[in-house]
């Protein structure tokens, strides 16, 4: 369960973290300095106030949620995709700046280099940009990842707590607790939690050592 | 600033840092746009600032080799190597012909990483080659590196540019590299073109900065004319005035280039006897520069074809009596003669 939401958020957060961190990193534009904020926000806001503006948002009768139920019959608010959402919005920042390092970090050159080889816009995006910065991309997806299944309190505000259907690992733990002698289950889910978090910090480190030996650094 | 250079040929843009090279190569590419400026290739303009023109660089076909190779890393040699030629319409430059030239072949399986500075570089080359350009700029592609990688891809560019028949714009301020390449030569002193036309011409004008170089010295082309084994000699004919120097293995006929060093030449007014010297080349004098920071003037001694340089102090030209227009006769040692070859 708690897996599925993770997959779902990064897969659809990532991307849209490529793009943004690629925006910001590249290009000046009015208000950028605010998109930046936007982006961080969910970082340093309470995650039970993110959840509350997600209900506003994205409830039934919110501007945006409204529309998705009218148009495409989308309902998010206390489902799996609801969840998804949730922790997206709180990974993104993470996701964002992991992107945004390692594109500031290619070397500039490089694009010069392709420009003049004949390389238009998107062509040197996908063949030097994006492959050089994917080390920083592909940690950026792992510890989103990571950090989604520790996500509470947007989840619980937004999503609820609906056993099998929108109850990740912690929340689950969080519930266990509020069980008389829910202690061993807590302990159990607790340990499972510890233990993907390892893995997926230590894979990080992995990949990224592979990744930058493949690149030559 | 204004210039043109002949295509196919090599043209050297030489001047002290800062003067405004790489700014010309960055617009002729298409990196940096001046406020004002045109840019014309056999017949295409590239940017034309007063006619709203501007081909972007991915668009140009000028091909651009900097001094760091800047090879793609998370690329194989013969992958960054295709890099620009799919994306070029087939044209004449060949694969295996680029890597023949520049002897990469067995590179090509490798990570750019793994290469050595001379091996980058030459991978830089072939790869901007590829890329089918109308114009190819180096700036400063040897500058990095040590002058044993140096002399190791000089002569890999020399096959190129009897191989290949494009126009070619060379940033250094390696004299070496100048003589060895250049068919022209572009002289950029603060921002400003001071002189361009045939290097022979550039390197033996008096009055230009070149002249106020240590190793100044006059380019000539010449041809292998007589060997004289018995005397350990060979005859160079340079159009009407000929030189004696160290027997060469050349065939008769071949073209050299030779550079004679300003300070190696005497200057005479009537020819001397009982001297080991080979070398008393009439000549008349063009124009004489004063070199105030090295107490010394420079005397340009026109040939027939060409011309000489004579680092000289101002005393002699008074005992001699020299003035522009008037005889003159240089005395050069036959060991003084530097035969470069072609």
């Amino acid at each position: 369960m708690t897996l599925i939401v993770a997959a779902r958020a990064v897969s659809f957060g990532l991307p849209l973290a490529v793009a943004m961190a690629w925006l910001l990193a590249r290009y000046r534009f009015p208000g950028r300095a605010w998109v930046n904020a936007l982006v961080h926000l969910p970082l340093v806001l309470p995650p039970v106030v993110t959840g509350w503006l997600l209900l506003i948002l994205f409830g039934i009768r919110g501007p945006i949620g409204s529309l998705l139920l009218a148009w495409f019959d989308v309902r998010l608010v206390f489902t799996t995709a609801g969840a998804s959402l949730a922790c997206a919005v709180m990974t993104f920042p993470v996701m964002v700046r992991s992107v945004r390092l390692s594109l500031e970090a290619v070397d500039p050159g490089l694009d010069q280099a392709a420009r003049t080889l004949g390389a238009g816009r998107l062509d040197r995006l996908f063949n030097v940009t994006l492959p050089l910065a994917s080390p920083g991309i592909l940690v950026g997806g792992i510890v989103g990842f990571a950090t989604c299944l520790g996500e509470f309190g947007a989840v619980i505000t937004f999503a609820a707590n609906i056993p099998g259907q929108t109850q990740t690992l912690p929340l689950a733990i969080y519930a266990a607790l509020q069980v008389p002698g829910g202690e061993m289950k807590a302990a159990e889910l607790s340990l499972v939690s510890l233990t993907l978090a390892l893995v997926g910090l230590l894979l990080s480190e992995w990949v990224a050592k592979r990744l930058n030996v493949a690149l030559g650094r | 600033m204004a210039f043109e250079v002949p295509s196919p040929g090599v043209t050297v843009l030489f001047g002290p840092s800062g003067a405004g090279k790489s700014t010309i190569i960055l617009a002729a590419a298409g990196l940096l746009r001046p406020d004002a400026c045109r840019i014309e290739v056999d017949g295409q303009v590239m940017v034309d600032t007063e006619a709203g023109l501007w081909l972007s660089p991915e668009r140009r076909r000028v091909g651009l080799v900097f001094q760091d190779a800047r090879l793609f890393p998370h690329m194989s040699v013969a992958t960054n190597l295709r890099f620009g030629m799919r994306r070029a319409r087939p044209g004449t430059v060949t694969f295996d012909e680029v890597v023949e030239l520049l002897g990469i072949g067995e590179l090509l399986g490798r990570r750019p990483h793994t290469l050595s500075g001379g091996e980058r570089q030459r991978v830089a080359i072939g790869r901007a080659l590829l890329a089918q350009p109308h114009l190819l700029l180096m700036d400063e592609p040897l500058a990095s590196l040590d002058s044993a990688r140096k002399a190791e891809i000089l002569p890999y560019l020399t096959r190129l540019k009897t191989a290949l028949r494009l126009p070619v714009l060379y940033v250094t301020h390696d004299l070496d590299e100048v003589t060895r390449l250049a068919d022209s030569m572009v002289l950029v002193e603060a921002g400003r073109v001071v002189g361009f036309g045939p290097l022979a011409e550039i390197a033996a004008r008096a009055d230009l900065p070149l002249a106020l170089r240590d190793d100044a010295g006059a380019l000539l082309h010449c041809r292998v004319a007589e060997h004289d084994p018995g005397r350990e000699l060979t005859r160079l004919d340079a159009g009407g005035a000929e030189f004696l120097v160290p027997l060469l293995d050349l065939p008769l006929g071949r073209e050299v280039r030779v550079r004679i060093p300003a300070r190696e030449v005497i200057l005479a007014g009537k020819a001397p006897e009982a001297i080991s010297l080979h070398n008393v080349i009439a000549g008349t004098v063009r124009q004489i520069a004063g070199d105030p920071a090295r107490r010394a003037v420079m005397v340009e001694v026109g040939l027939p074809d060409g011309a000489l340089l004579a680092r000289v102090t101002p005393d002699a030209i008074a005992r001699l009596a020299l003035s522009p227009g008037g005889p003159v006769l240089a005395l050069i040692k036959s060991t003084s003669i530097e035969v470069l070859g072609d």
